[in-house]
């Protein structure tokens, strides 16, 4: 609790920040951001190589964990679809291409934006940020209540990068190699679900 | 996405080559970079008017669309993974 209350306030902090302009614009913090993410994979990676009981766990996961992504896709659009109807005047395909953003928020938006204009866009960005933060905050009840598999797949397509060390953290070690090839099928299904959803009509 | 596989790789083979050692500081620092990417991820959202100007409208429909799928998604991670934990009581989805 104490860890997700700092992360939120470093977050809160970014966006005070942000809206304030105290710091340079966009493009160079895109920069930096990138970097950091870098780093984090970097430490990651190193967390995974220094443990050589990982290389047995790669080769005993049980083949059942590869229909993750796939519980991941099709629990995601099946609710999708049903809050559409809470939300009357957006289309089935209006909610189920921002659905399959699977929390991928830049590439999901630029791509709604694109195909159903700005502002369906903004609500892209939003649930897809929503969704990892979410994800990075939530990541410990999730697995109390429902399984350490529960933040991988509301992780989407970030459990390859960003949320990868949460999960890490709190569905432990074994999980990493789940996480990474989760994260690797969701990531690349979006861009083609996110398209075939916004050219339906 | 290639160069995000290969930093991870590179950082798995210089875990392996360190394998003999606790590196007991990576931890840490994987906590203060997700404190900074956290932050950043706030400037950016900060930085844009289009977030900042929708957030009032359209943050409640963005928050019914994100909660409902993820609760979508977790229904059906949690079906699987009482499948497999049914089967077989290896940890970590682990065959025994």
């Amino acid at each position: 609790m104490k860890g997700s209350l700092i992360i939120i306030s470093f977050f809160v902090l970014g966006i005070v920040c942000g809206v304030m302009h105290w710091l340079p614009d966009l493009n160079a913090l895109g920069n930096v951001s990138f970097w950091t993410l870098c780093g984090l994979l970097f430490c990651v990676g190193i967390t995974v190589g220094n443990n050589t009981t990982m290389l047995k766990t790669f080769r005993n996961l049980d083949p059942r964990l590869m229909l993750l992504p796939l519980m991941t896709i099709v629990g995601t659009l099946s609710a999708t679809a049903i809050a559409s109807i809470g939300l009357p005047h957006r289309s089935l395909t209006d909610c189920l291409a921002i659905g399959s953003g699977f929390g991928y928020y830049s590439l999901s938006s630029i791509f709604i934006t694109q195909y159903r204009g700005p502002e369906l866009g903004t609500v892209a960005l939003l649930a897809n940020i929503i969704r990892e933060v979410f994800t990075l905050l939530g990541a410990p009840l999730l697995v109390k209540y429902f399984g350490p598999l529960a933040p991988i797949s509301s992780g989407g397509a970030t459990t390859m990068d960003t949320t990868l060390p949460i999960i890490t953290r709190c569905s432990g070690q074994d999980f990493v190699i789940v996480s990474l090839f989760h994260g690797f099928l969701v990531d690349f299904s979006v861009p083609f679900l996110v398209t075939f959803f916004c050219t339906l009509d | 996405m290639l160069k995000v596989v290969a930093i991870m790789l590179s950082g798995m083979a210089v875990g392996y080559l360190l394998r003999k050692r606790r590196l007991r500081i990576v931890p840490h620092a994987v906590t203060v970079l997700i404190w900074a990417l956290l932050f950043f991820l706030g400037v950016e959202a900060g930085q844009n008017p289009q977030v900042v100007g929708g957030i009032r409208d359209l943050g409640l429909e963005a928050l019914w669309l994100s909660l409902t799928g993820i609760a979508g998604t977790v229904l059906f991670s949690w079906t699987l993974w009482r499948w497999i934990s049914n089967g077989k009581r290896g940890k970590g989805g682990l065959k025994s």
